[in-house]
């Protein structure tokens, strides 16, 4: 395994100011790293700041204090366009509720983030359709979201995220609007993303959805409250899709 | 390259969100639709009758000065000029052998009186009486026939021109040239008939009026009259020159002393041009600022929906910006839009203020200037712009996770 850090916190905190007094504390002092190629679950009681270290992480908010270094580059110095460009080439996010465009085609969707990217129209769809290959849906490209099933929607969302060849796969409760059966296929397709070479951090409430992951950090009231490597991991086989 | 892409997908963007809400974008657009009717309506007016008044001005020809006891445009005590005395006849000879840089000279009374040929006749119409140079001095056109020669002139032979509506109410069947009609009760015979020339200013051009030898003119309707002397500059001379010259040949007949003001004007027609031009601006100015209120309506309207538009899709921003777009192709998106939307409006405004101008055209000679055109086109797409800025503004600078938890 490739051991240069991805991602690197120390002591992050976010604190939600409610007006008066009254201060949340979603995350009281983060530290923890992550290497390429990792697979890594994030696990943790509702409201426990799981989803506020992801979009921090995957810079889509900021922390009230902390370090926080992408690649090795420190994030909060970073300015807008910056920060807009490492969404757009470092990271690749899943949403829970897939935030797919309503009004725009699976192809459309997945071309998004090479248009932002500046990616020129041939190589684009070529780029969005071997993605959407890579997940199964090379036949749906025309589909808009309220024509696919929710498991199809999330593989839309997922070859979205993946177009751009990012450095980390962030996915926050990726199989939490879905059946258990699509959500077994949906982690065979991050198993298989995983062994291409994809670093990815994965956020669940299942225990054994996280048995897939190398590694397991729980969290509890904004705080880890362990990190350990999984020792008898679940794989399971890709050809079952 | 990269701009070449934001473009095209705000573009996209754009048709997508339009044809999503066409009611609403065609309730939106509408404002802009009454904004740009009513200023290209306005803009269209004025061109025709700028354009009309251009027309009558001409019959005054440009290079022709008047020289008169009273000046066409004062803001002065009339009396001022009533007192002056009357200009005579002579001096238009004494202006012919002095002045070097005119090419006629022609002196001008005039009167009201009828005219008959037959049971037809023409009440009050204008009779002016003037010499053999009046043609040449003046620049009419002659329709057909010859006007009269010195000879006849200063012989006051009973002999005259008429202008094209006298023709056309006496002669409506008749070849007129060698007719005999009766003015003011005194037989003519006429030689001319002038071409028309139309216009605002129908008194003043040749249309109504019947040309007589100046000396049967006094004899026949009184010779206490006064005298305009009508002037043609000499081709190569300069206006201002000739003026000059003519100020100082007037002032000698005058015989005014060096402080004495001028007891007479000399008038052209770039004097009602200039002042007919401040006129027409003063009502262009008002009429711009209340048409341009209604654009100005409408572009509210547009800054209205389009924060509705940028509520309503506070998600997909966030899920936008999740993916890498910029502020500035979000501002840009929504600006895109708004320009979008305002532009439609403008393409409609015109398409239903064409018509409307063609109609105008009926009244005043008109037609809306293709710079109107454009200029309705670029003011439509600046309204866009304007007022998309702040919606555009407010969704560029969201913050991707507050956009995306919006639900
Ligand atoms: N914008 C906000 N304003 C105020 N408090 C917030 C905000 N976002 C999150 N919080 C609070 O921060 C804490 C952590 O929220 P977070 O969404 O990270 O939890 P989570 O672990 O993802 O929970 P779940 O498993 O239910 O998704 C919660 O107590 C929540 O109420
Ligand atoms: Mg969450």
């Amino acid at each position: 395994m490739n051991n240069s850090v991805v991602i690197n916190l120390q002591q992050i905190k976010k604190f939600y100011d409610m007006g008066g007094a009254e201060e949340v504390h979603a995350l009281c002092g983060v530290s923890l790293q992550i290497h390429k190629n990792e697979y890594v679950a994030i696990m943790g009681p509702s409201g426990s700041g799981k989803s506020t270290l992801m979009n921090i992480i995957g810079c889509l908010d900021t922390p009230t204090s902390g370090l926080y270094e992408f690649n090795g580059v420190n994030v909060s110095e970073m300015n807008d366009n910056q920060l807009a460009k490492v969404r757009n080439k470092e990271i690749g996010f899943v949403f829970q509720t897939f935030n797919l465009l309503a009004r725009s085609n699976a192809l459309h969707n997945v071309e998004l983030p090479l248009i932002y990217g500046g990616v020129s129209s041939s190589d684009r769809k070529r780029l969005a359709r071997e993605a959407l290959e890579q997940v199964g849906l090379g036949d749906r490209q025309n589909h808009k979201p309220n024509e696919l099933s929710g498991g199809q929607r999330q593989r839309v969302a997922i070859a979205r995220a993946l177009v751009n060849k990012p450095s980390i796969l962030l996915a926050d409760e990726p199989t939490g609007n879905l059946d258990s059966k699509t959500g077994d296929e949906i982690m065979i397709l991050f198993e298989e993303l995983h062994r291409l070479g994809n670093t990815i951090i994965l956020v669940t409430h299942e225990e054994y959805i996280a048995e897939h992951a190398h590694r397991i950090i729980r969290i509890r009231d904004g705080v880890v409250e362990s990190d350990e490597n999984v020792t008898n991991r679940k794989i399971i086989n890709a050809t079952v899709s | 390259m990269y701009f070449i892409f934001e473009i095209k997908e705000g573009l996209l963007i754009a048709f997508r969100a339009i044809r999503a809400n066409k009611m609403r974008s065609v309730l939106t657009t509408l404002g802009i639709v009454i904004g740009i009717v009513s200023v290209t309506l306005m803009a269209t007016a004025i061109e025709g009758v700028n354009r009309a008044f251009e027309k009558s001005a001409s019959a005054f020809g440009s290079k022709v000065l008047y020289i008169q006891k009273f000046p066409w445009v004062s803001g002065e005590d009339w009396w001022k000029y009533r007192n002056r005395k009357d200009l005579k006849v002579e001096f238009a000879d004494y202006v012919t052998r002095q002045a070097t840089l005119v090419d006629a000279v022609a002196p001008a009374v005039s009167t009201v009186k009828d005219a008959r040929y037959g049971s037809r006749s023409v009440l009050n119409a204008w009779i002016t009486g003037t010499t053999h140079a009046y043609q040449e001095a003046s620049g009419t056109t002659i329709q057909e026939g010859r006007f009269f020669s010195q000879e006849e002139s200063d012989g006051g032979r009973p002999v005259c021109g008429i202008g094209a509506n006298v023709a056309e109410k006496l002669f409506p069947s008749v070849d007129p040239i060698g007719q005999t009609i009766k003015v003011g009760g005194y037989p003519y015979r006429v030689l001319t008939v002038f071409e028309k020339q139309g216009g605002l200013f129908g008194a003043f051009t040749s249309d109504n009026r019947i040309y007589v030898p100046i000396k049967s003119f006094m004899t026949q309707f009184g010779s206490h009259r006064d005298v305009t002397l009508n002037v043609r500059v000499a081709k190569n001379a300069d206006i201002e020159d000739a003026k000059e010259e003519l100020r100082g040949i007037m002032r000698k007949v005058r015989q005014l002393k060096p402080a004495q003001e001028d007891d007479f004007n000399i008038n052209e027609q770039d004097l009602l041009t200039r002042v007919f031009g401040a006129i027409t601006g003063i009502i262009a100015g008002v009429g711009f600022f209340i048409t341009g209120l209604s654009l100005f309506v409408g572009g509210i309207g547009i800054m209205n929906i389009m924060y509705v538009s940028v509520t309503e899709r506070t998600k997909e921003i966030g899920v936008r910006k999740a993916i890498g777009a910029r502020r500035r192709t979000i501002l840009f998106q929504f600006l895109v839009e708004a320009a979008i939307i305002c532009l439609i409006g403008g393409i409609i405004g015109l398409m239903i203020s064409y018509p409307l101008s063609l109609i105008a055209d009926q009244v005043l000679p008109t037609a809306m200037p293709l710079s109107v055109v454009f200029i309705a086109l670029l003011v439509s797409l600046l309204v866009g712009v304007v007022s998309g800025f702040l919606p555009a503004y407010r969704a560029a600078k969201m913050d991707p996770v507050d956009a995306l938890r919006y639900e």
